[in-house]
């Protein structure tokens, strides 16, 4: 709008585009409000287009157009230069409203934009204030804070000034005093010498006056307590008063290390009180140990190296509690310590295993969350199990006891010793076999006795049938032929005579059978044995199966007086074992004996 | 328990002869010998002045009174009662007087410490000991009376000198490392001397009866020290008690501290039994309540009092000593073991109405005694472990492992006991008031 008007226009066209333009000047031109006021009445000289100028209208306008970027669109005049086409026209008109009301659109979008940014400078403007005012507040504090600060550094100053002030002030408090105090001793020293010298002085005065008062009035003088008479000062008076307080203090002396060696005899007994314990509480584990931990085996080797020492050394100190010589002493404290780490060395594996298992146990838990119930019912089954069994073992004690009356006392003894279930089973069950073959034993020496006394006939028809032979023999005799004969029949008969003691003698391990203490036991006789094989195996099998003795042993007599002194053997362990039930030797030897039958 | 009659004495100064037999007492210039069963008087002898000491000797055949203004010694014979004997130290003047252990002679410190004059019964002679030096305890006779030591200051040094009574003969002169010593004491085995330095150092030095310096004991420095000491029986412990309120215990072999002792106002140790005694007025509004009893003045004396276990922890009254003064109110005061050795009873100054006990087997405290009053005097039963502690009232306390008793004396008047003596037997006790006394006998163990 502000755009240069073509030079063409009238005036009348710059004061419409002017009124147009900006409402002020409608009162800077007061002649123009009538035609505002009244639009109808276009006065001819307000109208923009008039008949005359219709065609500068039209161009001027489409000119307009052209400036608008409308180009495709214009006024044209009719034909006859006379009103306008009505279609351009109109679309023109339709371009310009379209025009206008985008740029309507656009002010309004412009306005709203203006206002938000107003709205935002406002924002920032408010903001700004107030940091303003914070920096303000800030920068007082800051100063405020310095102010302190500089205070402070002052009032320390001041502090330390008046410490330096104070120290000296020590110092020189110090020095006085141990001015003061030398002053003092070495004054206190003159006076007490002036006073020594006064006293001196007293004295001597006292003497020389030979102060009559100075009196003792006894009515009659009075013997010495000790009857004797007083004793002229000499050097024997002198060595005798040495002599007797040396002595005094030797008694003290030797009264304090009497006190003293006693004290020390009470510890070391404690001690080796102590040694012995840590011992036996260490000893019985240590198999156990051995088994089940392999890998300190070392260590175990060590320990028993160790064990074997200390042993020595206990022997040693225990001398040496006598003596008690410094050495001695060494060895004891030093086993002692060894005896220490070794406990607690023991304890802490124990803790370990004890840490570990509990771990285990928890981590079973977790892995097998077997139900409570079951668990339950297991300790409640276990429960009457053990009831179960105790009466069971209670109903065998009574019942040993009675079997075993005449020695009371150490079967109740032993009874106390081997008190566990398993143990009970083991006798019982050994008893029944006991009894069992105690049967079978009767039975046999009932067999044996008779198959003896068929012997001793055999024997004595043998031995006649051997004097007859012998007799035949020496009749007939040849020098070689036949030579070993005789000779073996003469060991044959001289075993079988000698055979009876020995085998009592060895009759106890006998019964272990193969056991090579048996061979051991044996093998004296192995000459005779291979003299003799038949005789030798004989016995061996009487001893091995007794049961099969009476089959086998028909044959050979020699043999079962041989077996029957086996089976009282066999009788007689069977009464110790009533009374040693857990002895391991006795028991295998019971299997031994049951497992043929 | 039964209580004597009152009788009449001066100065506190009444004592019992070493075999048990007599009770001597003095009453102003009078000296009266009991027999300590009966009580009936054997002896009367009259001196030349009010006595001021008085001493058996150790065999309990001779008596000494001791005039110390006058400077007069006077010894009497209780076989011969007209044997008499008299010592004027004449104008050099006398401070003490005492009995050598063997009962023949008479050991005088002079006036100023000038020097100690011995006095022989047998032969008239006198001797001169000089240079003794003034302090604590600067003279003591080994419990067999064989040995004395001595201290003794020449050239502002302490020395000192160890006799045989016997012949008064010098058996060893040494020097000690002390600043200014205070007192030397014989263990009871006679074999070590413990020597002790001035309050302003803590020093404690052991002497072997050669005079070779076993050992050297020093448990602080700067404030104040050894206030007092005490052997065990047994000579095995050397008790000491200081002005930090703490007693110290050192053995015999070492010669190091085994325990120390403290005396804390307040008492949490659960082992210890805490007896507070407890004052009840006699509430008697009849006409019980007569004249005499308004005559006796003070109520205290006509109170009762037991003994309440208190609860712990407890507090113990205490006292704010003044520390501007010298010899502050303040420390170990008073020490001594049980005859057994198993005890130890100790008094704080700053704690004035409370005795402690301490179990030397057990090494901790076992039980402390809070009186309504200040304690004066508190002494061990010779055979058995019993203590009797008096507070100056009309009470006697007794204390054993049992318990605790406290016995109101059956006397007319006004009788307060200031000090205690106990028989050497053990079964009865010599109460001393300001001019009485009263023997109370103890019947059987379960009264104490």
């Amino acid at each position: 709008m502000t755009m240069p008007e073509p030079a063409y226009e009238t005036k009348e066209i710059c004061s419409v585009t002017r009124l147009l333009m900006s409402p002020s000047r409608q009162n800077s031109v007061p002649a123009l409000p009538s035609a505002l006021l009244l639009p109808k009445n276009y006065s001819v000289l307000s109208a923009f287009c008039t008949e005359q100028n219709v065609n500068q209208c039209t161009s001027y306008i489409n000119q307009e157009m052209g400036s608008l970027g409308l180009c495709g669109l214009s006024v044209e005049l009719c034909d006859g230069g006379e009103g306008l086409e009505a279609v351009s026209a109109l679309n023109l008109m339709y371009e310009l409203l379209q025009v206008n009301r985008r740029s309507q659109r656009a002010l309004e979008e412009m306005e709203n934009l203006h206002l938000r940014s107003t709205s935002d400078l406002e924002h920032l403007q408010h903001g700004h204030t107030r940091l303003k005012d914070q920096l303000e507040y800030i920068r007082r504090e800051n100063s405020g804070l310095h102010e302190g600060e500089r205070q402070l550094q002052l009032k320390i100053k001041t502090l330390q000034s008046c410490l330096k002030s104070e120290k000296e002030e020590v110092q020189k408090l110090q020095s006085i005093i141990s001015s003061r105090a030398t002053q003092y001793n070495h004054d206190a020293k003159r006076k007490e010498r002036e006073c020594t010298k006064l006293k001196e002085r007293l004295n001597q005065l006292l003497v020389d006056k030979r102060d009559k008062k100075l009196v003792i009035e006894v009515s009659n003088t009075i013997g010495r307590s000790d009857g004797k008479r007083g004793l002229w000062k000499t050097g024997k008076a002198e060595a005798r008063h040495e002599g007797e307080m040396y002595t005094a203090l030797l008694t003290d002396y030797e009264a304090r290390q009497r006190s003293l060696m006693v004290e020390n005899a009470e510890l070391k007994k404690v001690l080796q009180q102590m040694k012995k314990d840590m011992m036996s509480i260490l000893s019985p584990k240590k198999p156990v140990a051995k088994g089940a931990v392999p890998e300190d085996s070392l260590e175990q080797v060590d320990a028993d190296a160790e064990e074997e020492e200390e042993e020595e050394v206990c022997e040693s100190s225990r001398e040496s509690l006598e003596q008690s010589c410094e050495q001695a002493r060494e060895q004891l404290t030093n086993s002692i310590r060894l005896q220490w780490r070794r406990l607690k060395n023991h304890m802490e594996r124990l803790d370990s295993q004890a840490s570990l298992a509990a771990s285990q146990e928890r981590e079973r838990d977790g892995e097998e969350l077997i139900s409570r119930r079951v668990h339950e019912e297991e300790l409640q089954r276990l429960r009457l199990e053990l009831q179960q069994c105790r009466d069971f073992v209670q109903a065998q004690q009574q019942l040993l006891q009675q079997l075993s009356s005449p020695c009371d006392e150490e079967t109740a003894a032993l009874l106390n010793d081997c008190y566990t279930l398993e143990e009970k089973e083991r006798l019982k069950e050994e008893w029944r076999l006991f009894e069992e073959q105690k049967r079978n034993f009767e039975k046999e020496r009932k067999s044996f006795t008779d198959a003896a006394i068929r012997l001793g006939h055999e024997r004595k028809a043998f031995e006649d049938d051997r004097a007859t032979w012998m007799k035949n023999q020496f009749l007939n005799m040849t020098p070689f032929v036949d030579r070993k004969r005789p000779a073996k029949s003469a060991s044959t008969s001289a075993s079988s005579l000698g055979a009876e003691p020995e085998a009592k003698v060895i009759s106890t391990p006998a019964p272990l059978t193969k056991s090579h203490s048996y061979t051991a036991f044996n093998t004296p006789k192995a000459p005779i044995s291979s003299r003799t094989p038949s005789t030798a195996d004989l016995y061996r099998t009487l001893r091995l199966l007794p049961d099969n003795s009476c089959t086998r042993g028909s044959g050979k007599r020699g043999s079962r007086l041989d077996s029957s002194s086996v089976h009282s053997s066999g009788e007689h362990s069977t009464a110790k074992s009533r009374q040693r039930p857990p002895d391991s030797s006795l028991r295998s030897h019971a299997k031994d004996f049951h497992s043929p039958t | 328990m039964n209580f004597s009659e009152v009788f009449k004495q001066t100065n506190q100064l009444c004592r019992v002869s070493p075999d048990g037999k007599y009770l001597a007492t003095c009453v102003q210039y009078r000296l009266v010998i009991r027999d300590v069963n009966t009580l009936q008087i054997l002896q009367l002898y009259t001196c030349l002045d009010q006595v001021v000491h008085m001493e058996w000797s150790s065999d309990s055949l001779f008596i000494l009174c001791a005039m110390y203004k006058r400077g007069l010694v006077q010894v009497w014979s209780l076989e011969q009662p007209d044997w008499h004997c008299k010592i004027d130290e004449g104008s050099i003047g006398l401070l003490s007087s005492r009995w050598s252990p063997d009962g023949r002679h008479i050991l005088n410190t002079t006036e100023f410490h000038l020097r100690v004059t011995v006095w022989s019964l047998c032969n008239k002679s006198v001797s001169y000991i000089k240079y003794p030096k003034a302090c604590q305890k600067g003279m003591d006779f080994s419990t067999d009376g064989r040995y004395m030591a001595l201290a003794e200051r020449r050239d502002c040094k302490d020395y000192i000198s160890v006799f045989v009574c016997n012949d008064w003969h010098l058996l060893r002169h040494f020097e000690t490392e002390t600043q200014d010593l205070a007192g030397v004491e014989w263990s009871p085995n006679g074999c070590v001397l413990a020597v002790w330095d001035t309050c302003l150092e803590y020093k404690v030095l052991l002497y072997s009866l050669d005079g070779r310096l076993l050992s050297t004991y020093s448990a602080y420095e700067w404030s104040l020290g050894i206030k007092s000491i005490a052997w065990s029986p047994s000579s095995q412990f050397l008790a000491i008690g200081s002005y930090d309120e703490k007693v110290r215990i050192l053995n015999h072999i070492t010669w190091k501290k085994i325990v120390e002792f403290e005396h804390p106002a307040t008492i949490n140790n659960t082992k210890a039994v805490v007896y507070r005694e407890v004052e009840k007025r006699l509430t008697i509004a009849s006409d019980d309540l007569s004249l005499q009893q308004l005559s006796m003045g003070s109520s205290v004396f006509n109170s009762q009092s037991k003994y309440e276990i208190c609860q712990l922890p407890v507090q113990v009254p205490t006292v704010q000593p003044d520390t501007d003064r010298a010899n502050p109110k303040v420390g170990i005061s008073s020490l001594s073991f049980s005859a057994d050795n198993r005890y130890l009873a100790t008094k704080n100054d700053n704690m004035p109405t409370c005795v402690w006990v301490w179990d030397m087997q057990r090494v901790g405290l076992q039980a402390v005694l809070e009186q309504a009053s200040v304690v004066r005097c508190f002494v061990w039963d010779p055979r058995r472990p019993r203590l009797a502690v008096c507070t100056a009232n009309s009470k006697l306390y007794l204390w054993s492992p049992a318990g605790c008793v406290s016995v109101r004396v059956p006397v007319e008047g006004c009788f307060q006991v200031l000090s205690l003596l106990w028989h050497c037997s053990g079964d009865s006790l010599i109460l001393i008031g300001k001019d009485q006394l009263c023997l109370c006998y103890m019947e059987t163990e379960q009264e104490s």
